[in-house]
């Protein structure tokens, strides 16, 4: 079977350019540098139609930049985004609407001075998926999709909770019949018990629509309930990738297994937190060799000069880590 | 022993233009030294305005309308803003989400520490009180302090500025420390940092803690004891350990029940249907109502008055304690 989505030697570098103060200053003689970002480094990965993929990893480590570079809104500065279009669910949909991202603030993405009717049929229409005499009837059938009164056609955004919001944002993007949804954070703005909704409803939708998931989400339990397998990038590489049996069970990567222990659960009950040391280092200079090695206790010299490859260490299980090639 | 903290029947209500607000209706509960106290609720549910309340925050048109709160014995709501000013920031602290709350953006560290000591503390010298900021900043696990303490906030990144304002909450040893969703906003790894400081904090110092958070699994890990709160009121509380391994509230139930650890992977998670209902707009009788699927006649009538239950728990719900067999 092919891929739908095929990563390859993905990166993007953001080049932070001097503030006004530094060029006065290099006017007279300083010799204040740009610095660049490696917001992504050099990433691949394959997604297979219908798979759930989680990408979890701390603030500022590049999962939505990654994210917007597989939505096709922001351009990569090397390496390539491939979707497989034999694989399409729609024929007629534009291959720039193939993968439609959902944010965590809905509001910001919804048009304020728009009903939810026109928000929801725009696109469609615009790109004569349907036409305009059937957009009622297809606008009722959308918001009953994703769980709303269709009552609310003629409403605007500000008259629907976050949760409603998010359920709009969601049936807008659905409209074009995409085969393959960006999350970015889409429940991280949501009340505890609005939460779950909203998972219950991607997972429905996965099914009913034929759709492929990029799932990102720093709360690694949810992380854990949807996805089939699971991407952990620290300071904008890759450390890890595995199914999700592996990720909870046998997680590779000292970084990960980290990651997983600094999780709050609630069936662990009280207990003494003992965190990994450290800060996450500065995007700008991140340490050399491999990224992890200032706060990984089974760091060696090794570590620190040479950059261990992700290598695969059971079947559709990678880890970046010097101790898999000693072992 | 006497509790540290001893709200009984906290009203705090807001007179807004369209009709007042209850954020705070009818709230008890204690805090002793060296316990950790959760309070757990979603947005809007009344968490902050509570701890605003205690530490005389609360601006109009907001009013603490009723209720004691006791510290150490004294009425704290009977208090000028004077007396008031003299409690705040030395015998209770309060850590919020946002550390810049704490923190002044154009100040030194340094600075903004001693000032901390020193305005409740006038005969300590600025030698001696940048010391003790230097050793708290330590304590919190903050490395190289005194390089750190000629930094500006702006240096830091959000997890160091929180260990900072949790610093500037400990530098005066206070008796009781009100943290307002401390960690919401930090990852995992610097959240399970921030909360092994806070353990260690009340484990050593005996200092009393209030740990406000939505997140129930965090409650679960460090609290003695947790009350959880619905628009205003707490709905149930009692030890952590006893309402985990059996929540009574049918709201604390769909709350435990949506987590997603609770629930079989591949399986879709439990819900809470519907939302939560206005404040402004609240209905008569339990205010879960519209959402509980246990709800009857009565619970659309009248409000659930408490039930206090043999494991020192307890539940607002008339299904009580047959909510054991829901
Ligand atoms: N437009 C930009 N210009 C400069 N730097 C950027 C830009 N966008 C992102 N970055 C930097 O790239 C890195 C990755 O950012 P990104 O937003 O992808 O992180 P993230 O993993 O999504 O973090 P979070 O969990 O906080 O959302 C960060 O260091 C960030 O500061
Ligand atoms: N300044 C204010 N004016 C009017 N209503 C307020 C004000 N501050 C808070 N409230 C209301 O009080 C209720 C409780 O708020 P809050 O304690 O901040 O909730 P939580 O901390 O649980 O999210 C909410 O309904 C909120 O809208
Ligand atoms: S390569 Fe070295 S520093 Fe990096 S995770 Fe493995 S052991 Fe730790
Ligand atoms: S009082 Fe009635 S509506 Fe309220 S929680 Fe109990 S059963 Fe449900
Ligand atoms: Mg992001
Ligand atoms: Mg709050």
């Amino acid at each position: 079977m092919k891929p739908i989505l095929k990563v390859q030697n993905l990166s993007k570098d953001f080049i932070k350019s001097l503030d006004l103060v530094a060029k006065g200053l290099n006017r007279i003689g300083q010799n204040y540098k740009e610095e660049v970002v490696h917001a992504v480094d050099d990433v691949n990965f394959s997604i297979f139609k219908g798979e759930i993929v989680g990408v979890v990893g701390e603030s500022g480590c590049g999962k939505s930049t990654l994210g917007r570079m597989v939505a096709g809104i922001l351009s990569p500065s090397t390496g390539s985004v491939e979707f497989d279009s034999s694989q399409a669910n729609n024929k007629e949909t534009p291959s720039a609407l193939r993968t439609q991202m959902i944010f965590q603030d809905p509001f910001s993405s919804l048009n304020p001075r728009k009903r939810v009717i026109d928000i929801v049929t725009e696109a469609p229409i615009y790109h004569k998926l349907i036409t305009p005499s059937e957009k009622r009837a297809f606008a009722t059938e959308m918001l009953q999709r994703v769980g709303l009164d269709p009552d609310t056609l003629e409403r605007y955004p500000h008259q629907f909770s976050g949760g409603q919001r998010q359920r709009v944002g969601i049936a807008r993007a659905l409209a074009v019949s995409p085969e393959f949804l960006v999350c970015d954070e889409s429940i991280a703005a949501l009340d505890v018990s609005i939460q779950a909704q909203i998972i219950n409803l991607f997972v429905d939708l996965k099914d009913s629509f034929d759709l492929t998931y990029l799932f990102i989400s720093h709360d690694i339990g949810v992380i854990e309930h949807i996805s089939d397998r699971v991407i952990v990038m620290y300071l904008g590489r890759i450390v890890e990738t595995a199914p999700i049996e592996a990720f909870v069970k046998k997680p590779n990567h000292p970084y990960t297994q980290a990651l997983l222990a600094g999780v709050p659960r609630l069936e662990v009950g009280k207990r003494q937190y003992e965190p990994i040391s450290g800060e996450i280092p500065s995007p700008l200079s991140p340490p050399p060799g491999c990224h992890f090695h200032p706060r990984c206790k089974f760091a060696a010299a090794r570590c620190k000069a040479e950059k261990p490859a992700l290598r695969e260490i059971a079947p559709a299980h990678f880890s970046s880590c010097h101790l898999n090639e000693e072992a | 022993m006497e509790p540290i903290l001893k709200i009984n029947n906290l009203q705090t209500h807001f007179f807004t233009k369209a009709g007042i607000l209850k954020a705070v209706d009818g709230v008890s509960f204690e805090i002793g030294a060296g316990e950790i106290v959760g309070l757990v609720g979603e947005s809007g549910s009344g968490k902050s305005i509570t701890g605003f309340s205690v530490m005389g925050l609360v601006d109009p048109p907001g009013k603490i309308i009723d209720g004691s709160i006791n510290f150490k014995g004294k009425n704290l709501s009977a208090l000028s803003n004077d007396q008031m000013q003299n409690f705040r920031g030395n015998r209770i602290a309060m850590i919020f989400q946002d550390p810049m709350m704490t923190l002044n953006p154009v100040l030194r560290i340094e600075t903004q520490m001693i000032e901390a000591i020193q305005a409740h503390d006038s005969g300590i010298s600025r030698e001696d009180a940048r010391i003790r900021s230097r050793d708290t900043l330590g304590l919190v696990g903050i490395s190289s302090p005194d390089e750190r303490l000629r930094a500006y906030p702006h240096q830091f990144s959000g997890g160091m500025r929180q260990r900072v304002s949790i610093a500037i909450a400990m530098l005066n040893r206070p008796d009781l420390i009100i943290a307002d969703e401390p960690t919401t906003a930090l990852d995992v790894t610097i959240q399970g940092q921030v909360i092994s400081e806070m353990q260690k904090l009340c484990r050593e110092t005996q200092t009393a803690l209030l740990w406000i958070t939505h997140d129930l699994a965090v409650i679960a890990g460090i609290a003695d004891r947790v009350c959880v709160m619905y628009a205003g009121r707490i709905v149930e509380q009692g030890l952590v350990a006893n309402i985990i391994a059996n929540p009574m509230h049918p709201y604390t139930q769909g709350l435990m029940g949506s987590v997603p650890s609770q629930n079989q992977r591949g399986k879709p998670l439990q819900q809470i249907n519907g939302m939560v209902p206005s404040m402004l707009n609240l209905p008569a009788g339990c205010a879960f109502q519209n959402r509980c699927n246990y709800a009857n006649e009565k619970c659309s009538k009248m409000q659930p008055d408490i039930t206090q239950l043999a494991d020192s728990r307890q539940v607002r719900c008339f299904n009580v304690p047959a909510g054991q067999q829901l």
